[in-house]
């Protein structure tokens, strides 16, 4: 319980500090913080497997690629320009629609955790987090994953497919086109020239 | 010994991880100092030199004197470096680097406690926490705030993420073969054939993977001397950039355990010979490895970029990829 309070005030103070953050990789900071806490908050409700991927594929693969892209188009050291301060506007609004939204949430949690929690129970054996049989284990998981809900884990995986296929469309090839090898090669050439030209400035 | 060992038992288990920790921070920390001394002497009488050879008998006394150096330096900070940042970076390094050996084994779980944390999914936390390395890098290299060490953290995070995907595959051969997650297991299946014999395409693809994640030679592109100065530490100095150096080594330590715990047997001792404690073949393996590291780093010139590139995603991704798709259908069809 010591460990859900100290980690929660961590999730919303990061969470907090990533949208607030005047430097972009000031936000990335705060949101790797964030999902580090979130493993370690997995962690304590026996998601040995979810916690660790939950590090591999948001803070090994996908916040790297966000640090990379901060870090090459700006220089990142300068703060967000700042337009015309909304904020004052819009901040009623707001709180009323987030306190409703929290307000519906927890009725709904109230209402469905009865029958959540007493499933559960009778589905997860005791025992040591993380062995054969337990609820949350690499072994569960797989099977939950490879068996149950196949069709919806291969559907997934199709729709990140098209996404890829998608940008990579969208991004192209920039090269331009050339109909034979002789043309492709004096394009090549071409491009060449233009970069030393250019490094000669 | 096993009297010491029922006491441990019987302590809390705060007081226990406490102490484990402790012992074994020392000994990691010792080991780099050590590590960095054998890497100069190799490297030295490979070039046919001495190596240091000044301070104390035959230079055993050098990392003692570099260390006082580093620490003795003054720490600059640039005047255009993000402070906060650029002071942050080198203890997520540090940090990283360290935390690996929370739940590597150094024995057999059932010989005595030999690990601080015996987690099941082992290899995916090991992977877990190596994935979180490059934040280091990347980060100290931005908030120096000038182009040499920028240029040198956008390399090592391209690197370090096409590289760690052939890294992660050359994994699951393994663990389709071993049938278990948890490092102990790993181990325990290869009391007979080691996996680099029965996986030797996945153990050739980890340890080219192992050398690019640690950015060292022939894949130090990320501080490539003769283009970017330092790299990403060029603006480092004094104690903070020895945490940058002390991470890189203990990385090379980590990714040495990793490959005797998945491919060399880790504590299993080759043709029977039991007579030697476990953890002596552990320690043995591991030097092996850290040996042909050093080994590699005098030999091999640097490869340039694009190469390095085009050799990660075409060359190294598909391969592993088949051997994973070879071992599957090997293991299916074998029951």
């Amino acid at each position: 319980m010591i460990a859900f309070w100290i980690l929660g005030v961590i999730l919303i103070a990061s969470a907090m500090w990533t949208i607030t953050a005047k430097k972009p990789v000031y936000s990335v900071v705060g949101l790797l913080a964030h999902f580090v806490a979130l493993a370690a908050m997995y962690l304590t409700l026996s998601g040995e497997f979810l916690a660790v991927m939950q590090i591999i594929v948001y803070s090994g693969a996908i916040l790297v690629l966000f640090l990379f892209v901060i870090a090459l188009l700006s220089s990142g050291v300068a703060p967000f320009a700042t337009g015309i301060d909304r904020l004052p506007k819009i901040a009623a609004p707001a709180i009323v629609v987030a306190l409703a939204g929290l307000g519906f949430a927890i009725y709904a949690v109230g209402r469905s955790s009865v029958a959540a929690t007493s499933g559960a129970l009778t589905a997860a054996a005791a025992g040591p987090v993380g062995t054969a049989g337990v609820f949350g284990s690499v072994d569960d998981f797989g099977k939950a994953l490879f068996t149950t809900y196949l069709l919806p884990f291969e559907i997934t995986a199709l729709i990140l497919m098209v996404a890829v296929i998608g940008v990579v469309t969208l991004a192209g090839d920039s090269t331009p086109y050339a109909a034979t090898e002789k043309q492709a090669r004096a394009v090549r050439k071409s491009m060449r020239e233009a970069i030393v030209r250019g490094g000669e400035r | 010994m096993q009297g010491a060992i029922d006491t441990l038992n019987a302590a809390p288990l705060w007081l226990v991880v406490l102490i484990k920790s402790a012992v074994l921070l020392l000994v990691v920390v010792t080991t780099f100092a050590y590590a960095m001394l054998f890497e100069r002497k190799v490297m030295g009488w490979m070039q046919l030199r001495p190596g240091p050879n000044r301070v104390g008998p035959w230079g055993l006394m050098q990392p003692a004197a570099d260390a006082a150096k580093l620490i003795l330096k003054e720490d600059l900070t640039p005047k255009t470096a993000d402070r906060l940042i650029y002071r942050l970076a080198p203890f997520i390094s540090l940090l990283t680097a360290f935390s690996v050996y929370a739940i590597i084994p150094f024995g057999a779980s059932a010989s005595g406690p030999w690990a601080i944390g015996n987690v099941n999914a082992g290899i995916l936390f090991l992977l877990a926490i190596t994935s979180l390395g490059v934040y280091g890098i990347s980060l100290g290299g931005w908030a120096s705030g000038s182009k040499y060490p920028l240029l040198g953290s956008v390399r090592s995070t391209a690197q370090m993420i096409s590289y760690e995907l052939s890294m992660s595959l050359s994994f699951v051969g393994v663990l389709i073969i071993a049938g278990t997650t948890s490092l102990d297991g790993i181990v325990n299946a290869q009391l007979h054939w080691w996996f680099f014999i029965t996986q030797c395409v996945g153990f050739v693809i980890y340890v080219i993977t192992a050398v690019a994640e640690t950015n060292r030679a022939p894949f130090d592109l990320v501080e490539a001397e003769t283009e970017l100065v330092a790299g990403f530490h060029t603006e480092y100095s004094g104690l903070r950039f020895g945490l940058f150096f002390i991470a890189e080594y203990v990385n090379m330590l980590t990714v040495s355990c990793i490959a005797t715990l998945l491919f060399l047997g880790g504590w299993n001792a080759p043709f029977g010979m039991t007579v030697v404690p476990g953890i002596v073949w552990f320690l043995i393996k591991v030097a092996t490895f850290m040996f042909f590291y050093i080994w590699l780093r005098s030999t091999l010139p640097r490869m340039r970029y694009d190469r390095l590139m085009a050799f990660g995603w075409k060359v190294l991704l598909p391969v592993a990829t088949l051997n994973v798709i070879a071992t599957a259908i090997y293991v299916a069809f074998k029951g």
